[in-house]
């Protein structure tokens, strides 16, 4: 799993580039939390185009990242997820709680100046 | 009638999760399924051993995970062993939305139900569980060589 990150004030873009299950969810959660405790991230976009692959130990860390920020006056967006990855979250209901987006664009644009 | 048998016995660390999903998506391949239900056999496979070693062996990375795979001419049956601590209460732990960790979903079993045409569990406290999962498919006539 390859993580890229960018931040630009308090919003966290993170691009998975990989496949997401129960031995690369740790990565991702230590890559948020850490971003969310040292920089007070509140809004964190995730960019899922080039995941591969998904499975509950890789819902749950997105599941747990929402709870978090949620509790923390804070969001998180999901842009970019691919049909078969898409599939997958439908039948966790995942798209019922969290915001989905066509691309980083109109995730940053959706909340902003608001 | 064509069979075949894999077997994988490997330890219970998570980087072996992705390598069970390999061996899956290669056997789907051959059986000329679908891209489809490939992708689902997988998420299928890479949830009952996420459970053998998350549950069965709490993580500890000391023990032995058994992947076996039994092919007939229209049957996928799939295999996965822990000798782990055991279910106290199968029926319970396959509902939806249960887990014992909120972190967790507590999908694994709803997906395997969801993705496989059979679903079995049986378990044991102290001596482990055995999820055998089956998939049926067309036989697709096989060109002579």
């Amino acid at each position: 799993m390859n993580l890229e990150k960018k931040i630009e004030r308090l919003t966290l873009l993170l691009r998975l580039d990989g496949e997401l299950d129960m031995h690369t969810a740790s990565m991702v959660r230590q890559a948020i939390d850490s971003e969310i405790e040292k920089r007070g991230i509140r809004t964190v976009i995730l960019n899922l185009q080039d995941v591969r692959f998904i499975d509950s130990s890789g819902l749950g860390v997105i599941l747990g990242r929402y709870k978090k920020l949620l509790s923390l006056g804070g969001k998180l967006k999901i842009t970019n997820v691919p049909p078969h990855i898409y599939k997958i979250m439908e039948l966790s209901g995942l798209p019922k709680i969290i915001n989905f987006y066509l691309d980083e664009a109109h995730a940053y644009e959706e909340g902003r100046g608001a | 009638m064509k069979t075949n048998q894999l077997i994988l016995t490997f330890s219970s660390i998570s980087e072996n999760v992705g390598i069970t999903r390999m061996l899956i998506a290669s056997v789907g391949a051959q059986l000329d399924l679908p891209l489809n239900d490939i992708e689902e056999l997988k998420v299928a496979v890479s949830e009952a051993v996420s459970n053998a070693i998350i549950h069965g062996y709490k993580n500890n990375p000391n023990h032995i995970v058994y992947l076996d795979l039994d092919i007939t001419n229209d049957t996928l049956k799939i295999i996965v062993k822990d000798e782990g601590c055991g279910i106290s209460n199968v029926e319970q732990a396959m509902q939806p939305a249960y887990s014992t960790d909120p972190e967790r979903m507590g999908l694994g079993f709803v997906f395997m139900q969801s993705f496989m045409d059979e679903l079995q569990v049986e378990s044991t406290l102290e001596v482990g569980t055995t999820v055998t999962m089956m998939k049926h498919f067309k036989q697709t006539p096989t060109a002579s060589h």
